[in-house]
């Protein structure tokens, strides 16, 4: 076989440029101005405003941790008044699902799968901005409501009847309510836009069976995002109804359901649970590979697990409900369907450690936080076995034994994926490396925090704590593992600001210019220059395997191109238009920049103010003003389109 | 060689050992805990967890993190070394890995169906009891339909039986959970729940509304009393006693002579705010937003298990009424944003009210 010497010869083996790809690019990286970014409709640009925006919330929604555990940091604490406390829970809870996590991997993926599957942008460039400003506009209205009258204090399920009028009087439910309404419009125009661009513009040769797994899960995200974010929104739409119109859907003392409003919301809560962590086990199937220097184990095994899960989380809401009183046979077959995709979920640990098991282990940061990922969330998934049990849910249902669980979820899953990411793609992203040493500090600094924090938080559930409580008694045996879990959280708090300062330190320091593929990583992304010119590929890419830039290694049968493969131009691409051919050899058309869909979503902004405080003898006159607006708006949308 | 290794796992145990310390030193078992059953419904839930759930998770825990902390270390690679094998997977382990989940799982699943079985109905039992449970923001309302007794935040049980008790709500979701004895269960508005409970001795159990239910979610406690089935019936006669005085709702005064602490607390009260809320039965207090406190001397503790009578430092024996007194002199300060406004009263009025209300054994 002549098979090429693996790259175990060079010297310096993370640095080693991808030797399949060699690419002029015919321009340096971009300078931007700040009309470029408002105008944007590049899904690079629009990637890095969502990886800003969604990492200044996670900073938020962790200042607010912070305040949390600090009023329970021993008994009958005074720190915070209750009123503030239960608007802290509920904005922390609001702020790290809706506008730190979602977005953050709508960041990641809208950076990033485009250059995964070859394709010059995301199919529709202009929803893809529109998508964005709603996002900003939406985090920004609900955080408005602590200056505007108060946040919403009724926890980020906000079951009915406490969302009543009656019973929660200021606005703070209402700026929910239209916020999360807004952000679901986003998110469903951001999830249209990923299936549009991973069925229909993957480079040639790209089978679904080539797809990196990182775009299979983002796929599976994307439907689990259209259908599951209907339920939520018809939810929003009738309690704004209820409060603002006086009608009865969920409220007991005129005749409706506050169990309605539970199915609704858990129909689209469990998925979007699933929506928060598959991200980043794509993520990890991702970085294991690259940094284990072997392919991933069971590659058929992670995709079909992955799509498995998508399914089975639509058949387990009701395990939020096991207490309600739904009976017997009910909770039995919502606790089917729970221990049921605990094996989809175990299979993909299994072939995770597969894949690290026999390779030569490189252990840069990205791989740091991939390995803890899998450590904490096996914790996360075993936890939640208990939870899916009805009678011994019973016990720990709404106790911090749930609070624990959640966390190990959504941060020692979704959010050390994510970290993983965000190590492995900056350079990129940004041309830029991370320092090493800073995250390492951030790594160990993490892990520790993290387990102090969240850790002892399964015993307090188990001696009976509830959650969302603002102080408890001193002789309830709960003092020691609060001030504990205080202390672990504000190591954990410390550890993000190594990361913040990493962040800055790597933008001040000088550093070489960034080669192609720094990790000598395997998909397509790598194959562009760091970061990627406006058009990312200077030729349309030809795939021809799993791993177009390992090709050396893995050489394809049956025919392809030795050497070289994966970057041959195609006249018959359907990306390429090559009539459009402009100067420095470009065949792409790209999208002109237009500042229409920023002034749409600006609008909707406006709509969400006048519900809220428009006076009643102007109603009239606002909504034709919004009429002409949204004319006006999506004139020039369509007309940008047809020039 | 040996030694590098011997300290590695000295780095590793040292941790571990320290952690395993830390858990022992904090472990005061809490009146509220889940892992010490003081009656069947709780004791088939732990039985459940403990037995099927717990251990075997433990095992799986270490079996799998081992697994992971072994290729993590094992398999490190420096720069420069040779290209491991392209392993693509293997399809029978990977089938095997699917399946031994699937399998431990169903038999969990088949443990669990049958604790759910034996939860769903109370022993037969004649002496069997049955509670309505109200709840209201943020306190608990106890009506025994059977006794006529109407309580509020203590609910008096007769133990070694069953007690059936249906849990409804006046205003928003609660959640009536007694760790100790049973799991929980919402008690939601417009809809009945049941649950049943039984305590194997007599004693006092912590108990606390676990859904969140609003500002004072977090002070909605109450507390569960078992005690033997006689003096279970005496406590039931007691609170079936109408209050007054003699046959009057109010003291006649008696001329030339002052009336007492009590007579005045009861002729304040009763011309007060109080009645508008509370009900005293017998008197003219029949409100029905507060709780109801008819024999409030005979409870120990205020405010849904806000205030305990007897302070240990201010009042050991609760005679000075120190923390009653506290409470009517601002219930905003006590329990921010509860129903029961700042009645602005005197500090004579305070002693006067205190004594009146402390007389209703």
């Amino acid at each position: 076989m002549a098979v090429a010497a693996p790259p175990a010869a060079a010297p310096a083996p993370v640095h080693v440029p991808a030797p399949p790809v060699h690419v002029e690019h015919a321009e340096a990286a971009p300078r931007w101005s700040g009309w470029d970014w408002l105008a944007t409709v590049d899904h690079k640009k629009i990637g890095v405003l969502y990886l800003l925006t969604g990492f200044g919330f996670f900073l938020l929604g962790g200042f607010e941790a912070l305040l949390i555990r600090t009023q329970l940091i021993k008994p009958l604490n005074t720190f915070l008044p209750p009123d503030i406390f239960n608007q802290m829970f509920t904005m922390h809870a609001t702020t790290m699902i809706f506008l730190a996590i979602m977005p953050i991997n709508v960041g990641l993926g809208n950076f990033i799968v485009p250059l995964m599957v070859g394709a010059a942008d995301m199919a529709y460039p202009r929803l893809n901005a529109f998508s964005y400003w709603l996002f900003l506009f939406g985090g920004i209205f609900i955080n408005l409501s602590f200056l505007m009258g108060g946040a919403p204090n009724t926890g980020w399920f906000s079951y009915s009847p406490l969302t009543q009028k009656a019973f929660s009087t200021t606005n703070g439910v209402d700026f929910w309510v239209i916020g999360l309404s807004v952000l679901g419009i986003a998110s469903v125009a951001g999830a249209i836009n990923f299936i549009v661009t991973i069925l229909k513009l993957r480079a040639p040769g790209m089978t679904f069976n080539r797809m990196p797994l990182y775009t299979w899960m983002t796929l599976v995200v994307s439907f689990l995002i259209i259908f599951s974010f209907p339920s939520i929104t018809v939810a929003l739409i009738l309690l704004l109804f209820d409060r603002l119109a006086g009608t009865h859907f969920f409220n007991p003392a005129g005749g409706g359901d506050p169990l309605l409003w539970q199915h609704l919301f858990w129909f689209f809560g469990h998925p979007e649970v699933y929506i928060l962590i598959l991200p980043s086990m794509g993520i990890v199937s991702e970085v294991l590979p690259i940094f284990s220097r072997k392919p991933i184990f069971g590659y058929s095994f992670i995709a079909y697990s992955g799509v498995a899960i998508g399914f089975l989380s639509f058949t387990v809401w009701a395990h939020h409900m096991f207490a309600t009183g739904l009976g017997e046979f009910a909770n039995g077959a919502f606790a089917t369907g729970s221990f049921l995709i605990g094996v989809p979920t175990g299979v993909k640990i299994f072939n995770w450690i597969g894949t690290m098991w026999g390779g030569s282990i490189r252990y840069r940061t990205p791989m740091l936080f991939a390995v803890g990922f899998i450590a904490m969330f096996i914790i996360g998934g075993i936890s939640g076995i208990s939870l899916a049990s009805p009678p011994v849910d019973f016990q720990q249902t709404d106790s911090y034994y749930v609070v624990a669980h959640i966390h190990y979820v959504l941060f020692g899953g979704a959010i050390l994926g994510i970290f993983a990411g965000m190590y492995y793609w900056w350079p990129k992203i940004f041309g830029r490396f991370l320092d090493e040493g800073l995250g390492r500090l951030h790594f160990w600094g993490t892990m520790v925090g993290f387990n102090m924090a969240f850790f002892p938080m399964h015993w307090l559930g188990t001696e009976g704590m509830p959650r969302r409580i603002y102080t408890y008694f001193p002789n309830m045996g709960w003092d020691f593992w609060n001030a504990f879990s205080t202390t672990g959280a504000y190591i954990l708090g410390l550890s993000v600001l190594v990361l913040v300062a990493n962040i800055f330190i790597s933008w001040r320091r000088e550093q070489p210019p960034m080669p192609d593929n720094p990790w000598d990583a395997a998909t397509l992304e790598w194959a562009t220059s760091s970061p990627p010119p406006a058009h990312n590929f200077d030729a349309v890419p030809v795939v021809y395997s799993r791993y177009p830039l390992w090709e050396e290694r893995h050489p394809v049968e049956g025919g392809a191109p030795q050497h070289g493969a994966a970057m041959a131009a195609t006249s018959d691409s359907p990306v390429a238009h090559p009539e459009e051919a402009q100067e420095g050899g470009h065949a792409f058309h790209l999208p002109a920049p237009t500042i229409f869909p920023l002034i749409f979503a600006f609008g909707l902004l406006l709509v969400a103010f006048g519900l809220l405080f428009a006076p009643p003898i102007l109603r009239v006159t606002f909504v034709i003003t919004a009429v002409l607006y949204f004319a006006v708006a999506i004139y020039g949308w369509v007309k940008q389109v047809s020039e | 060689m040996h030694a590098s290794r011997r300290r590695r796992s000295t780095t590793v145990l040292l941790p571990l050992a320290l952690l395993a310390l830390l858990i022992f030193a904090g472990c005061g078992i809490s009146p509220q805990t889940t892992i010490d059953p003081r009656g069947p419904n709780a004791r088939m839930i732990f039985d459940l967890f403990n037995l099927w759930i717990f251990w075997p998770a433990v095992v799986v825990f270490f079996g799998v993190e081992a697994a992971l902390v072994w290729a993590a270390i094992r398999y490190r690679g420096r720069d420069g070394d040779p290209l491991p094998n392209q392993i693509h997977g293997n399809t029978p382990l990977e089938i095997t890995w699917t399946i031994i989940p699937a399998v431990i799982l169903i038999v969990i699943l088949y443990f669990t169906f049958q604790t759910q079985a034996a939860l769903a109905n109370p022993p037969e039992d004649p002496n069997s009891v049955h509670v309505r449970v109200i709840g209201h923001q943020w306190w608990w309302e106890f009506q025994y339909p059977d006794l006529g007794v109407t309580t509020a935040n203590e609910l008096h049980i007769p133990s070694k039986v069953p007690v059936v008790v249906t849990l409804e709500s006046a205003d928003v979701i609660h959640s009536f959970w007694v760790p100790l004895i049973a799991g929980k269960q919402d008690v939601i508005p417009g809809r009945v729940n049941r649950l049943w409970l039984q305590a194997d001795e007599d004693g006092t159990y912590f108990a606390q509304c676990a859904e969140f239910c609003g500002i004072e979610h977090a002070l909605m406690r109450f507390l569960v009393v078992a005690q033997s089935q006689s003096a279970f019936n005496d406590w039931a006669t007691g609170e079936r006693r109408i209050q007054g005085f003699g046959s009057a709702a109010l003291p006649t005064p008696v001329p030339g002579e002052p009336p007492s602490l009590v007579q005045q607390g009861a002729t304040l009260f009763a011309n007060g705010a109080c009645i508008t809320c509370h009900t005293v039965r017998g008197t003219q207090a029949a409100g029905k937003i507060g709780p109801e406190l008819t024999h409030f001397g005979s409870r120990g503790s205020i405010a849904a298990n806000t205030l305990q009578k007897q302070d240990p430092v201010n009042d050991p024996d609760g005679s000075k009424r120190f923390s009653l007194k506290r409470w009517l002199r601002n219930p905003q300060a006590v329990k921010p944003g509860n129903d029961m406004p700042n009645l602005n009263l005197s500090e004579a009025d305070i002693d006067a009210i205190s004594a009146y209300l402390e007389s209703l054994k």
